[in-house]
């Protein structure tokens, strides 16, 4: 992890949003690939939403973000339309494991200070730090469980188990 | 990882420790050897293509594994077709049993098999895997990748949750089931009040819950971001997996001095009927706040809501009221095959066929909008399912309303959201 660093505009949805409302199951009926269904993401909430990403904006939410079904698109539907990071106050557990599972960073840090467009920049050393380049803000975001860390540094669980082939302990 | 502590366990932590073989706390993070796995067609196919990823080439216990699909049952398009197709060539090249479509829900179906013996530890990838928590099962839903790291490896990562103890005293009064219950809590924790937690029930009330009921509370754990929703095994839990004695050693109580992170009581005999309003989980009301609300359509089904004890309170009160109103649709779907069969072998079906209702194959379709019946524009539905998001059953625009069978069999009477108590003579 030592060394990342991320830039992008600020992307912000609200608290409780849901894998339903991230990519509604329906869409995943007809194809499980994250270029295709990035097109519907956050339709349900936001028909324009999907159009209006761009690649390297990073989503912005609230508390509880992608509680609901443990659908894994709804993670690798994010990726697929280019945000490599998402910020919230909490995640639920589901979307959190399959936010690291996929090389999704699920970053756990207060939100209510950023607003929508606003330039972010994500370090990732020692320390988590999330800086906003509108208000000068900054931010340490929650640290990561030992294997967690690792399958973070692998960029997800399929690397890490192509260079483990199981879980290292 | 962690020094000895002098408190005792929760009932997770204890499982926890078994399961990874060290001395698992809250708040540790452990890799422990699952039980059994659990997948969907709604899951499977990227587990596959995960496994595949990863470099899998043999599954290991595929004897551990139930794979259902249940998702897309009937498959609505050629795609979901071919998704299914490609579970069930993945399976017999593994040697993993496929319960077919029709077969029912892939939670209904571990339960029925009796797998989910106390003490054990089972992954599923579907959130409401934490269902089989009511047989002291540490049950916890996770994605596709962590099922296909599961399949290659037979462990997964997991940390060790705090846990919310629930207490349950009283007698649930006439008209009050369990879905009143976990809509309480619901409305009490939030829709993220469990999160990252672990939810045990006890309390003097808990050997007064039937198997069914308590399949509801810990189905419904999922609705408070809890990781588990888990019940002490007892005299019921052995009956209902056919007494065995060799499995009691592995049933697993807290220890009187464990720590909690908050305790909340519920009073059962205090509750009135509960109705989860559009199109939050935790918007949570007493039914007298809700009478009146029009309903056009009532869906009695799901992991939740649709076993035979559903279904024959459900007809209790349709009867009762003299059937169902023209302008309210009536749609059901048993949660499994084998609950099918025992509805029509006693007759149910038939009498429900005779009020009009539009009955599915069992499965998860019309609850999370794949297939089955879609509600159309500015339709109200009330639901025994657990899960009332915006768009949930296929349409955006529709409202979905979610109780116990029994307040949407009187819902369906009166074509209006009904306390069911006016209809018990």
């Amino acid at each position: 992890m030592t060394g990342l660093r991320l830039e992008g505009r600020a992307r912000i949805v609200g608290d409780d949003v849901n894998t339903d409302y991230i990519i509604t199951s329906k869409r995943k009926r007809d194809s499980l690939d994250p270029k295709v269904l990035s097109r519907f993401l956050l339709e349900t909430v936001d028909p324009a939403f999907a159009a209006s990403v761009r690649p390297g904006d990073i989503l912005v939410a609230g508390k509880n973000f992608g509680c609901g079904s443990a659908m894994e698109v709804a993670a690798t539907v994010i990726l697929g339309a280019g945000i490599p990071a998402v910020l919230a106050q909490s995640f639920s557990r589901t979307y959190y494991r399959n936010a690291i599972n996929n090389g999704l960073f699920p970053i756990v840090c207060e939100t209510s200070g950023i607003s929508e467009g606003d330039i972010l920049v994500i370090t990732a050393d020692q320390d988590i730090m999330v800086r906003n380049e509108a208000t000068g803000q900054s931010a340490v975001a929650q640290s990561l469980p030992p294997i967690v860390r690792g399958i973070v540094m692998a960029g997800g669980l399929v690397p890490y188990f192509r260079q483990h082939g199981d879980f290292e302990i | 990882m962690s020094e000895v502590k002098s408190h005792g366990k929760t009932i997770s932590e204890k499982i926890l420790s078994v399961k990874s073989g060290q001395d698992a706390q809250a708040g540790d993070t452990v890799v422990c050897r699952a039980d059994g796995l659990v997948g969907t067609d709604g899951s499977i196919p990227m587990a596959i293509d995960y496994f595949e990823k990863m470099g899998g080439s043999r599954v290991v216990d595929p004897e551990h594994i139930v794979f259902a699909l249940d998702h897309y049952a009937p498959a609505p398009t050629p795609q979901a077709a071919a998704l299914q197709d490609q579970i069930r060539d993945f399976a017999r090249l593994h040697g993993i049993t496929v319960n077919e479509v029709g077969d029912g829900i892939s939670h209904q179906l571990v339960v029925e098999s009796g797998r989910a013996k106390p003490g054990t530890l089972f992954i599923g990838a579907d959130s409401h895997s934490v269902t089989y928590g009511a047989f002291n099962v540490f049950a916890i839903g996770i994605g596709s990748s962590d099922l296909a790291a599961a399949m290659i490896s037979g462990k997964i990562w997991l940390k060790v949750p705090d846990t919310i103890q629930v207490t349950l005293s009283g007698t649930m009064p006439e008209g009050v089931y369990a879905k009143d219950i976990a809509l309480t809590l619901v409305g009490e924790l939030g829709a993220d009040g469990a999160a990252y937690q672990a939810l045990e029930f006890n309390g003097p009330a808990v050997a007064q819950l039937e198997i069914d009921d308590r399949l509801v509370l810990s189905n419904m754990a999922a609705e408070m971001g809890a990781k588990v929703g888990i019940f002490p095994a007892d005299k019921k839990t052995f009956t209902y997996l056919g007494d065995q004695v060799s499995k009691r050693a592995e049933a697993t109580a807290s220890d009187p001095d464990a720590i909690y992170s908050r305790q909340v009581t519920i009073d059962l005999s205090s509750l009135d009927p509960q109705i989860a309003l559009p199109h939050q989980i935790d918007k949570v009301v007493p039914i007298d706040s809700a009478s009146d609300v029009p309903i056009h359509m009532v869906y009695l089904g799901t992991c939740t809501g649709g076993r035979v004890s559903d279904f024959e309170e459900a007809l209790r009160i349709l009867k009762a009221g003299g059937g169902v109103v023209p302008e309210t649709k009536l749609v059901i779907a048993p949660a499994s095959r084998a609950i099918l069969k025992e509805l029509t072998r006693d007759g149910l079906m038939g009498e429900f066929a005779a009020l009009g209702a539009v009955v599915l194959t069992p499965g998860c379709g019309a609850c999370c909008g794949t297939c089955g019946e879609i509600p159309g524009d500015g339709v109200n539905v009330i639901s025994t399912a657990n899960r009332n998001f915006k768009g949930r059953m296929g349409n955006a625009n529709a409202a979905i309303y979610l109780a116990s069978p029994a307040t949407c069999a009187a819902s369906a009477v009166r074509g209006r959201i009904t306390d069911p108590r006016e209809l018990y003579r």
